[in-house]
């Protein structure tokens, strides 16, 4: 499994009700229920991935994000992923609102654009990154609002949110989960674990 | 049939007859005292007898659904794309159950046989059916059969609706329930349809207030009205253009109303066929069963209330181009499936072909329906090809 998915595995408490935005094949789900008793639903649009949850017996519906996630209920869900899948949203803010929303915690992992190597590309090199965890060309990217660590835990900020936990890994998603001192400039993937803020929880 | 066989296909069939004594009480109040239904089956049923999938029909289905009667019948069954060695309902896994619904003009008790009480035709007395009569029959075939609980049961537009009933009446008798192009409920636009139909049909002089057969006469122009309105619902209108467009019979416009455009050639041909082959009663009931069914109603429209007993597992389908139940109908009862906190998978299905895009072949569609399935099987420990 993916490092990024090792870690979210670890973070989920056994029994959860989990709603997985972008459940690709569905390997995170199928472990979860596998390994942790947890009921949950993926929400897909890739006609591969879908087949291959279908396979696996994971429960995956085909739904595009951008359309919102207005059939969800509020407080159905103990919990909310979405992985690698924010920055190809047309309102990822919007998005986070609705993922806590519907979930009391949210998990999201997105490449990091603040990463070094994308850095030199673009001050050095003069062209807009190209990499591992961001392989496309800019004009045929899905990846369309690309954000650093920094910018997304300014945004936890601005809407209050409380983050219970941040990590970041590199793009072969394979351990180093280390760079704990310089999380923007160090990691290539960067996953934040975030709850609702006061007033939210109040209300 | 081609003159050798398709691998994959189930090969020659006889259809078979279980007669029922034990009176059957339906939703209209009524009972039916004795009855029998008529049904074929395809592969085997395994020694833990825990294999077995129930294919449910359509308007104006029937239980030959898969491969052929005789060497000389033109096509094989109505689903015969989906089912057979290594198909997507593979029955070298599965054994396989079609049945004709009472109230059909194929062989199962209908309109069309002698009621015992009156020694006369049923006819127009045949009571009306619902979906849950129906689903109530089926158990017990099933019971008959010796099966105690469906691998998965099966089935697209108003068979779809028989398998929502299935796991809602049923819950410990379904393991997996497949939905395909189906509704939770008929909208105000289809029962409209249906009564165009029905009034097709009984305004009709042929029809004699469903005593048709006791005239000597066949309802033939009702008949075939109500199968042209239908069927231009059960087709996209991409389909319909890129068959006919505005295509003409003949080089030029002659300024009659004789058959002048394919599309009105077409229709035509498809109600005249129908219109021999299919029983007006039949019809009429079928279309009654359709525009009753709606499990919330007992629920205050509640669905996600209706669809607290079922503990299947379900798989939904829908096609981008079907207006008869259109995806949005699919995805009603795919969201009121996820806030009952119920086990279900949904695939919108792109395709051009509209509401009958259900009965034809399509990559995507198999990959959904055929990976769900390989699933089943595999969680039941079947072997297979």
């Amino acid at each position: 499994m993916r490092a990024d998915l090792t870690l979210i595995h670890d973070w989920v408490h056994d029994g959860a009700r989990v709603l997985d935005l972008a459940c690709g094949d569905g390997t995170l789900l199928d472990a979860l229920a596998r390994d942790k008793d947890v009921f949950g639903y993926g929400l897909e649009i890739d006609p591969d991935g879908i087949t291959a949850c279908l396979e696996r017996g994971v429960n995956v519906i085909e739904q595009d994000l951008d359309q919102g996630l207005a059939n969800f209920d509020d407080d159905a869900y103990d919990l909310v992923i979405m992985t690698q899948a924010l920055q190809a949203l047309r309102r990822p803010d919007l998005m986070l609102d609705e993922m806590l929303r519907i979930g009391r915690e949210a998990i999201i992992t997105f490449p990091n654009f603040a990463y070094w190597r994308h850095r030199l590309y673009l001050g050095f090199k003069g062209f807009m990154p190209v990499s591992r965890t961001l392989p496309h060309a800019w004009y045929d990217t899905p990846n369309i609002h690309l954000s650093t660590f920094n910018d997304f835990e300014r945004l936890c900020l601005d809407k209050q949110l409380v983050i219970t936990d941040r990590a970041v890994g590199n793009g072969a998603h394979q351990s180093h989960w280390s760079s704990r001192l310089w999380p923007n400039l160090f990691g290539e993937i960067a996953i934040f674990r975030v709850g609702r803020g006061h007033a939210r929880q109040q209300s | 049939m081609p003159e050798t066989l398709p691998a994959d296909s189930v090969g020659l069939v006889t259809p078979q007859q279980q007669h029922f004594d034990d009176p059957l009480p339906l939703a209209c109040g009524k009972t039916l005292p004795a009855y029998d239904l008529v049904y074929e089956t395809y592969g085997e049923l395994n020694a833990a007898r825990d294999n077995a999938v129930l294919i449910c029909h359509a308007l104006s289905g029937h239980h030959h659904a898969a491969g052929y009667h005789s060497a000389d019948e033109r096509k094989p069954g109505w689903w015969d794309a989906h089912i057979g060695p290594g198909k997507t309902i593979d029955t070298e896994r599965f054994f396989v159950i079609s049945l004709n619904n009472l109230g059909g003009c194929h062989g199962s008790t209908g309109p069309c046989c002698v009621n015992p009480d009156t020694g006369r035709l049923w006819g127009p007395e045949f009571p009306v059916m619902t979906v849950g009569d129906w689903v109530n029959s089926q158990a017990r075939l099933a019971d008959r059969l010796g099966i105690e609980r469906f691998a998965a049961v099966v089935g697209g537009s108003l068979g779809g609706m028989q398998v929502l009933q299935w796991a809602l009446a049923y819950p410990e008798r379904i393991a997996n329930a497949v939905v395909i192009a189906a509704t939770p409920r008929l909208t105000a636009q289809n029962i409209a349809f249906n009564e165009v139909a029905r009034q097709a049909i009984r305004s009709d002089p042929d029809f004699h207030d469903g005593w048709y057969a006791l005239e000597g006469t066949v309802p033939k122009r009702g008949l075939k009205l109500a199968r042209m309105v239908g069927h231009i619902t059960y087709l996209s209108e991409h389909s319909m253009g890129a068959k006919f467009g505005r295509d003409l019979r003949s080089d030029e416009l002659n300024f009659g109303y004789d058959v002048e455009f394919q599309v009105e050639s077409y229709l035509r041909y498809q109600g005249d066929t129908f219109s021999t082959a299919f029983d007006a009663n039949t019809y009429l009931l079928m279309t009654k069963a359709l525009d009753y069914f709606d499990p919330a109603a007992a629920h205050q429209g509640d669905l996600a209330a209706a669809l607290a007993p079922a503990t299947c597992r379900f798989l939904v389908v829908s096609f981008s181009t079907d207006w008869r139940f259109a995806p949005e109908r699919s995805q009603e009862l795919v969201d009121a499936l996820v806030r009952a906190g119920k086990p279900v998978s949904y695939a919108a299905i792109d395709s051009l072909y509209g509401h009958d895009a259900f009965l034809l072949p399509d990559t995507r569609y198999q990959a959904v329906f055929g990976g769900f399935m390989k699933r089943v099987a595999r969680d039941l420990g079947l072997e297979g090809s």
